[in-house]
């Protein structure tokens, strides 16, 4: 599989990634474009990351979602985005990209001080 | 966020009711003596649920993708239950105290009430899916009806199954559409299955002594109003897969009377041949 | 500057700019000496850190294995749903077997995380270049087997693969974890059904008992071969991929089930099956390895039939798959026209 790494032997950012392009496949054979499935588990919930499923438009997309993801219930809403439209943060730049947040420590309540005794603040 | 169609055109187009939680009957006794006609009624319901359920269970780790594989199971097992509480009911109405395994699986072909075009074999996806699909919508508004209907333990199953047969339409006439207007090959694939399976849909909309007697009875629906709703819902959605509508044919039915094609008695010989060869036992 | 280049089936980062970014000095033994102490350290790998790539390649052999296996294992529990003896089974049979065919897919998706397309994953079953559980080569003879496949079977892939729920590859861990949950009733079903047999009558009692002599050898050699002959073992234990032997997932898996075919009046094919009252373990008979590596070269009673079925269903579904792909495009083509 030499050409489903980068020079680094990096490998792709998330699913259906290639680095060596979409050579994989063999000649004519599809088993469509993936899809990746977020689903709500009830009302008010955010939409998380359940997994991923192939189809070859955005109805159906939806309609597998429903069918592998949501067969046992506990789903009220469903997104579905192709894999290719997500953007991913670099993985190998994860200390520039997120260290600098990691250390704003006055973004959090309990760097300030109240008086003592003070309840229900 | 982009909201896709709430369900195919074809489904949304009728202002379905609202009774999605249950039979909104509240009036609706359960009669204390049932028409004598309720029975084979059920029987009827169930075994087109049953027979479709098991075709479409034989696709089960042989479909086309891995995807719809899974979506053909799921279809499976919402038709097989859907069967399973329609003949629970039956063995109850009949009295006999026959429960919905002895119905299933110690009845003969002759004793089968169901449709001819379920019980064909299942064919290539595109004889399958339209065959499902034609199917689909006659169930979506014989279900719609069912579930207002004056017999309130059908009508609680008919909602139940009209929520799932209302995804049902939805994945056959997309994929209707997809075959269609796919590639020329998936076309005339689907054409053919049409054309092949056309003369099989008259008997869904033609009225027995049983559907009479129903309706009558405000159990049933008018077998004959819903002709045009399929009618209409089939020709938007062959519109939609620029299939051409064959023209209407006759052919000699029966299946609501016990009589078949010669593929149920081979259908059921598989299905029935465990639990017959030991009778009274248990699973 | 970190926006993605986008490739046809998949999203990636930038590959350009990454390698801009790369510190001159990082060699490919300090990646390997990092990725080594990420491991060891108890790390999770995602799939866009950096692995070596026999890392790599290790996982898509075992995670495309596992997932070929649970596609071909659909097809000798399928030839019984049309069968089932009763509607309840019926409709657990089906679901059960639906759900291996999920399986297959979430384990599908983690190595298509790896850089490889499913459609390269299914040619290479369907040439035969990939392996897929031996078990499935077996035939399913009687109802029976379909109780015993629950209990053994997926007994002994549940006790696999709830230690493969801590593996360190991400999307393979997340994958377990979503089958360990719904594989729950997989196993409890299986054993309701020979359970049930097994208090019925004596024909019902002989076919459970049969079924049990004929599955249970091969039941042992699915977790694969002793550790003396595993050669992926002590790499894949390094790399937390795998983290017990067969043998240990072998002993477990028989430890459990003993005490469980006790309770229901069934025998063991096994005579040296006895206590060891030292190990509290199970000592057990010698495994017929010779049978084992003969359905392993597709010399099993139904290797050519499952690949063929798979084949069949492959070809046959081609021209679904091309009509949905065709019609999308077209679908697409007439929103971009500015005529549509």
């Amino acid at each position: 599989m030499a050409e489903a790494r980068d020079a680094k032997g990096r490998t792709p950012a998330i699913p259906g990634a290639k680095p060596g392009g979409n050579g994989s496949a063999p000649e004519g054979e599809t088993q469509w474009p993936l899809w990746e499935v977020f689903t709500q588990k009830t009302g008010g919930d955010p939409h998380e990351h359940a997994g991923s499923v192939h189809a070859a438009d955005a109805e159906m997309a939806l309609q597998n979602a429903r069918d592998v993801y949501a067969r046992r219930g506990a789903v009220v809403s469903i997104w579905v985005v192709q894999s290719n439209s997500v953007t991913a943060s670099p993985s190998d730049e994860a200390g520039p990209f997120f260290d600098p947040g990691a250390d704003k420590i006055y973004r959090h309540p309990q760097f300030y001080k109240i008086p003592r005794g003070l309840k229900g603040f | 966020m982009r909201e896709t169609r709430p369900i195919t055109s074809a489904a949304s187009r009728s202002s379905g009711p609202s009774n999605e939680l249950g039979p909104l009957t509240p009036s609706s006794p359960i009669a204390p003596s049932s028409p004598p006609k309720l029975f084979p009624f059920l029987l009827g319901l169930a075994d087109d649920r049953l027979v479709l359920g098991h075709r479409l269970s034989e696709w089960c780790g042989h479909g086309p993708i891995l995807e719809e594989d899974i979506a053909l199971a799921n279809i499976a097992l919402d038709l097989v239950g859907q069967a399973t509480l329609l003949l629970n009911l039956a063995g109850k109405i009949e009295g006999k105290g026959r429960s919905e395994d002895a119905l299933a699986y110690f009845r003969d072909g002759g004793e089968f009430r169901n449709l001819h075009i379920v019980e064909l074999p299942k064919g290539d996806y595109a004889y399958t899916i339209v065959r499902q699909f034609l199917f689909d919508v006659y169930s979506y508004h014989v279900l719609e009806q069912l579930q207002k209907g004056a017999h309130r333990e059908l009508a609680g199953i008919a909602a139940k199954g009209f929520k799932e047969v209302r995804y049902h339409v939805r994945h056959s006439s997309e994929w209707v559409v997809r075959m269609g207007d796919g590639t020329d090959e998936s076309h005339a694939r689907a054409q053919k299955a049409l054309d092949d399976l056309w003369r099989f849909t008259p008997e869904m909309f033609r009225p027995d002594a049983v559907d009479i007697e129903m309706q009558e009875h405000g159990i049933g629906p008018d077998l004959t109003a819903l002709k045009p709703q399929w009618d209409g819902v089939v020709r938007e959605v062959m519109g939609r897969s620029t299939l051409v509508m064959p023209a209407d044919s006759y052919m000699i039915g029966g299946g609501r009377n016990g009589k078949h094609t010669e593929f149920l008695g081979h259908m059921l010989a598989e299905m029935q041949i465990v639990a017959r060869s030991h009778p009274g036992a248990e699973w | 500057m970190w926006r993605a280049a986008v490739t046809k089936n998949g999203c990636r980062q930038s590959r350009e700019k990454v390698m801009e970014k790369q510190p001159a000095a990082t060699t490919d033994e300090d990646l390997n000496a990092a990725f080594e102490a990420r491991i060891a350290n108890g790390e999770t790998i995602e799939p866009k850190d950096w692995m070596p790539e026999r890392y790599r390649t290790q996982l898509i052999r075992m995670m495309s294995q596992h997932a070929h296996s649970e596609i071909v294992g659909m097809l000798p529990e399928g030839n019984w749903i049309t069968r089932a003896p009763s509607l309840r089974r019926k409709m657990t049979l089906l679901a059960k077997v639906q759900d291996e065919a999920g399986h297959g897919l979430y384990i599908y998706c983690g190595a298509e995380t790896l850089g490889i397309d499913r459609a390269e994953l299914v040619d290479q079953l369907l040439s035969g270049r990939a392996k897929y559980s031996s078990i499935f080569n077996y035939p399913t003879l009687t109802w029976a087997d379909i109780g015993v496949i629950g209990w053994f079977v997926d007994g002994a892939a549940i006790v696999n693969q709830t230690v493969l729920a801590k593996a360190s590859y991400g999307p393979y861990a997340r994958a377990m974890i979503r089958i360990c949950k719904e594989e729950n009733f997989h196993k409890k079903q299986g054993y309701e059904i020979i359970a049930t047999l097994a208090r019925g009558t004596p024909a019902q009692k002989a076919m459970a008992q049969d079924a049990v002599n004929r599955w249970w050898w091969p039941s042992l050699m699915m977790l694969g071969p002793s550790d003396t002959d595993s050669p992926n073992t002590a790499e894949l234990m390094r790399w937390r991929v795998k983290r017990k032997t067969n043998d240990e997932l072998r002993q477990r898996f028989i430890d459990l089930t003993v005490p469980q075919a006790e309770a229901v009046g069934l025998t063991l094919p096994d005579p040296d099956l006895k206590l060891n009252p030292e190990t509290n373990s199970y000592d057990f008979g010698p495994i017929d390895w010779e049978e084992f590596w003969a359905v392993v070269k597709g010399n099993g009673p139904c290797n050519r039939e499952r690949l063929q079925a798979r084949r069949d269903a492959h070809e046959n579904g081609r021209w679904v798959r091309e009509a949905a792909e065709a019609y999308a495009s077209k679908q697409q083509r007439a929103a971009q026209s500015p005529a549509a």
